[in-house]
């Protein structure tokens, strides 16, 4: 049986972890929020942009090379994880799938080629010896659309002189504070998007637009931008669930400590009776011996 | 017969305005352009530059950082990478990333040319903005 000492002190050494995971979890839901804020912002310009390039585009697909399906040769797959560590399954659930996939078009015998954002996901292919075409890290925390920018820059740049013939984003979609859904989806080349549901869509599409200074001109410049939009909103989408896994995370770790103090608790008072009954029977023991 | 427009901003960062005007003044690549209810479909880029409204006797304007018009018979959407009103822009700012860009310009070798001239081109802008607001 251990000590009454020895229990004291992993009674304090159990809360103060809870203190720390209490408070981490006060972050982490302060993140969210902000994360939160930020999705539902950037919303309205993803559907709008959506809709112009589904009015541009009119179902046509070989107007711009970013619509354009090649043979797939090389496929890159851009994979979304954290910079920091305890946020739960949150990095191992993407870095499960992301092996999946790879281990998938290894089989038909494509080349694939890893782009990684992150620290965690940076250095899980490190350890492995896997090769990684580009590696963005540090950007969670102060995520801004020109980090975006880069990583869509990057990545557009390859695709045209034909280093990747394809490209899919592997992350976490932010569903709710407690579901996150890893998933995979295509950015390169890019279906024409569906204009938005609803009578109003329909509409749009039928439109003759006049283009200044001409559609393929604005398509051009429209599409890279896409691009960017979506990386945008992926990386938002990661970091939200992020921080929402965080939080689910260090808030199972304050129950499972507070479980443990109380267990701990019962354990050292178990012990301070069985000690006092103890010199109780020492005390009754030496009377009894003198009286003899 | 639309008698109104309905003009919306958007940017990454959220909707920046959202009602009903009477008329616009964009900056096209193009060119500057007018719009009134009633417009034919169009679809442009805008380049770094103003845009102003006009709904009844009030205006306003706004600085607009690239982007697109969507142009329809009651509606125009103006899809940005920024955007700002006059009066919310940060003009000590601008002030110093002008300054920033011309010196950049400067020591061209150094930095990338065509960056720092759309820092300049955007500060510069958003100063003029900044000043017509206060002028009014």
């Amino acid at each position: 049986m251990a000590t009454l000492r020895d229990i004291k002190r992993r009674i304090n050494a159990v809360s103060n972890t809870k203190q720390i995971t209490k408070a981490m979890k006060m972050v982490a839901a302060a993140k969210l929020r902000k994360a939160q804020t930020r999705m539902t912002e950037m919303r309205p310009y993803a559907e709008k942009m959506n809709s112009v390039i589904a009015a541009l585009s009119g179902g046509e697909g070989d107007l711009h090379p970013l619509l354009v399906q090649r043979p797939r040769r090389t496929i890159e797959l851009l994979v979304l994880t954290s910079d920091r560590g305890l946020c739960g399954a949150f990095n191992s659930n993407v870095l499960k799938e992301a092996e999946r996939s790879i281990a998938g078009w290894n089989a038909e015998n494509f080349r694939v080629s890893i782009s990684v954002v992150g620290k965690k996901a940076r250095d899980y292919f490190k350890r492995r010896k896997v090769e990684m075409r580009n590696e963005w890290t540090g950007l969670s925390g102060k995520l801004v659309y020109s980090d975006a920018r880069r990583i869509a820059e990057d990545i557009i740049e390859n695709y045209m002189n034909e280093t990747i013939d394809e490209v899919f984003i592997v992350y976490n979609q932010f569903r709710t504070v407690i579901s996150q859904e890893v998933t995979v989806a295509q950015l390169v080349p890019m279906a024409p998007p569906e204009s938005e549901k609803g009578g109003e869509g329909q509409e749009e599409a039928s439109t003759v637009f006049i283009y200044e200074p001409s559609q393929q001109a604005i398509l051009s410049q429209l599409l890279p931008k896409n691009i960017e939009v979506q990386i945008y909103r992926a990386l938002l989408e990661s970091q939200a669930s992020e921080e929402a896994a965080r939080m689910t995370a260090m808030e199972n770790a304050t129950k499972n400590a507070d479980e443990m103090i109380g267990s701990l608790t019962l354990q050292y008072n178990k012990a301070r009776q069985a000690s006092i009954t103890a010199e109780l029977m020492d005390i009754v023991g030496g009377v009894e011996a003198l009286k003899g | 017969m639309a008698e109104k427009l309905t003009l919306d901003i958007v940017t990454p960062y959220g909707h920046v305005f959202t009602g009903e005007v009477d008329e616009i003044v964009a900056a096209g690549s193009d060119g500057e352009l007018g719009i009134l209810p009633d417009h034919i479909p169009l679809i442009t880029t805008l380049k770094i530059g103003m845009l102003t409204y006009r709904n009844g006797s009030e205006t306003a304007h706004f600085f607009v950082n690239w982007g697109y018009a969507e142009v329809g018979p009651d509606k125009v959407t103006i899809i940005a990478d920024s955007a700002e009103k006059s009066e919310d822009i940060d003009v000590e700012r601008a002030r110093k990333a002008m300054q920033r860009a011309e010196e950049r310009l400067k020591q061209i070798e150094k930095f990338d040319e065509g960056r720092a001239r759309a820092a300049l081109e955007r500060s510069m802008m958003r100063v003029q903005i900044a000043e017509k607001q206060t002028a009014r």
